[in-house]
């Protein structure tokens, strides 16, 4: 148990984007409400069924590992935490309105108790889809709330908005773009640790 | 391989790094067989670009042959000889989709960090910066392309290196500062600068219907060209008044659109006032010298186009705004949108309404970047533009 903290909070798409998005530290744990929105050059349905096809989070959310689907509205989260350790807890979806919402929120008695919704919209003037994430965390005591504290980064709105930027790059050209100034693509702490433009050498970090 | 890494203030070196490899399944890695330095690269080499890092790989005008290209490459095969636009796009986005390539929503990773000093962030662009994007520049053997599929334009005919290299870049470039004039029979257009930004803004003018178009600068070999190359007429600032000489050649009216090809590091020939913008600049209390834009603003006609392609980085004070709003002009600007010329522009070098390769000065190897940086920065040996082979 202290290689992998269990959460067994229920979570959907958004718990992940944030597990690296609270900025309190542990000490305060203050709850913690971030919002970010991009526009997607997509059609509302392919945006709306991307995202609700939970399996295929990872390949924006840059901090998780897996999701894995449990049932019609529940699933399993695995997410990378520092040092090879590991968050993981199970998400239940509240609200499901096809090319219009997804909402979920965590199950009592949950170790960090949160709640969230990605809300898609036609973008006006044929530009899309809207896509706006708003997320709420409450982060009481105890080891896991303690590690989640820990693991969130210092912006969290910028994080939000780089996974968002990242699941846009995904839809609209495929796959996350990367350079070799940030060859993992959109990732927050590569803003401040840029490896110079140069290739990237096979391996190299 | 060998490439052109800046190393700090007005030093770059040529040096071994790794090859290119791909990243992404829509990259293609050329070889490059021409690259050229870019004005743009003068303000890199001078500091004067936030986010560039010691040891980068600048260079944004190159073309070459394809090596390998990735899964998601369909139109492009080894052994293509393309030239590669600097913007980099994806195609995809509703900015790509507009044309607007330059500010593609997808090709800069560090997005973030541009908006922080800029508001929204742009498209990625080679060798130009971590803010914007990151990516090694093409003063190199090999680089990378990802969006391959969508900027490279194949070169298919016998069209020499030398004639089609600048559609990566100054051709589109002063194409475009002539476009966003709307230039209408019998217009006048000034332009600032006759670099060779401000060389092909001449001649777009003039392919674009303007009756005459006049250029500014102080270097008598530049100005030369741009009269006997481009069919400009020419004032040299630091011996004439300039709005004096515009009033006169435009008989009162001003120039009906003004370019301004100078950007941020400007000279102005009163030494006080060039002395008062070092400073702020040295200081970073203003980041760009902009004495030819405000020039611009001056004496373009009432209800006048300004059109900036010369390059800022960040803030300039001294804005004369109230003549703007005033005399109603219209400002529009832009990093090119070069992948939306390349195909206009190769047809027009195929059928010989212009051969690009006039601004060439230097022809150097890549091993002699440092030098080449330093001729062309001081204006040396009547340096215009420098093409670099491998
Ligand atoms: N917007 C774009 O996409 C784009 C693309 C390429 C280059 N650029 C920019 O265009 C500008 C010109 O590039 P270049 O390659 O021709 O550079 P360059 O350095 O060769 O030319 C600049 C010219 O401006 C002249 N000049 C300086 N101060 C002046 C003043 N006060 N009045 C009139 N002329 C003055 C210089 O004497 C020089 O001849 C640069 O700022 C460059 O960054 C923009
Ligand atoms: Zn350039
Ligand atoms: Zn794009």
């Amino acid at each position: 148990m202290n290689r992998a903290v269990t959460i067994s909070a229920g979570a959907a798409a958004g718990v992940a984007t944030t597990v690296w998005a609270v900025r309190r530290r542990a000490a305060r744990r203050a709850p913690l409400h971030v919002r970010a929105a991009i526009t997607v050059n997509k059609p509302v349905g392919q945006v709306y069924s991307f995202w609700r096809d939970l399996e295929l989070l990872p390949l924006f959310m840059n901090h998780l590992e897996s999701v894995r689907t449990t049932g019609d509205r529940t699933s399993h989260w695995v997410a990378k935490a520092p040092a090879g350790r590991a968050v993981e807890w199970d998400a239940r979806i509240v609200d499901d309105r096809p090319d219009e919402l997804i909402a979920w929120r965590s199950v009592e008695g949950g170790d960090v108790p949160n709640d969230g919704t990605v809300r898609f919209a036609p973008a006006p003037g044929g530009r899309g889809t809207e896509v706006r994430v708003e997320l709420r965390y409450d982060l009481p005591g105890g080891k896991a709330a303690a590690l989640v504290a820990k693991l969130f980064g210092e912006s969290p709105d910028q994080q939000v908005r780089d996974d968002l930027r990242r699941f846009k790059q995904v839809l609209e050209t495929g796959e996350v773009v990367r350079s070799e100034g940030s060859p993992e693509g959109t990732r927050a702490f590569r803003q401040f640790a840029q490896r110079p433009a140069q290739p990237v050498e096979v391996g190299a970090r | 391989m060998k490439a052109n890494q800046w190393m700090g203030k007005q030093k770059v070196k040529v040096a071994e790094v790794p090859d290119p490899r791909i990243l992404n399944s829509r990259d293609a890695i050329i070889k490059i067989t021409s690259t050229a330095i870019c004005g743009s690269d003068l303000h890199l080499y001078n500091g004067y670009i936030p986010t560039l890092r010691k040891g980068d790989i600048i260079g944004h005008e190159f073309m070459g042959e394809v090596v390998e290209v990735g899964k998601g490459v369909g139109n492009l095969r080894v052994g293509d000889r393309v030239v590669v636009p600097f913007p980099i796009s994806c195609g995809a986005c509703d900015a790509c989709e507009r044309e607007q390539y330059s500010l593609c929503e997808n090709s800069n990773p560090n997005a973030g960090m541009a908006e922080k000093l800029m508001g929204y962030s742009p498209a990625g662009l080679f060798g130009y910066s971590h803010m914007l994007g990151g990516y090694p520049g093409g003063q190199a053997e090999y680089a990378r392309v990802p969006f391959a599929d969508v900027g490279p334009v194949k070169i298919e005919d016998d069209l020499t290196d030398e004639q089609v290299l600048f559609l990566s870049d100054i051709f589109p470039t002063g194409f475009m500062g002539a476009e966003m004039c709307d230039i209408k029979p019998g217009q006048i257009v000034a332009v600032w600068g006759a670099g060779p930004v401000g060389q092909f803004a001449i001649a777009s003018a003039y392919l674009l219907g303007a009756s005459k178009v006049i250029a500014i600068d102080r270097f008598p070999y530049r100005l030369r060209m741009a009269r006997e190359k481009a069919g400009a007429e020419t004032i040299d600032y630091s011996r004439h008044d300039v709005g004096e000489a515009l009033r006169e050649m435009t008989a009162g009216r001003g120039p009906d659109a003004v370019i301004d090809a100078v950007g941020m590091e400007a000279h102005h020939s009163s030494p006080a006032i060039d002395a008062y913008d070092k400073a702020k600049q040295a200081g970073k209390l203003e980041t760009d010298r902009a004495h030819a834009l405000r020039q611009a603003i001056m004496n373009v006609r009432n209800g006048g186009i300004v059109s900036v392609i010369g390059v800022y980085g960040g803030w300039i004070d001294k804005f004369p705004m109230g003549t703007v709003v005033n005399r109603g002009l219209t400002i529009r600007s832009g990093q090119c949108h070069v992948q939306r010329y390349t195909k206009p522009l190769l047809e027009r070098i195929r059928k010989r309404e212009i051969d690009p390769s006039f601004v060439i000065s230097h022809r150097l190897r890549l091993k002699d970047a440092p030098k080449a940086f330093e001729t062309f920065l001081n204006k040396q040996d009547e340096c215009t533009k420098v093409v670099l082979t491998p």
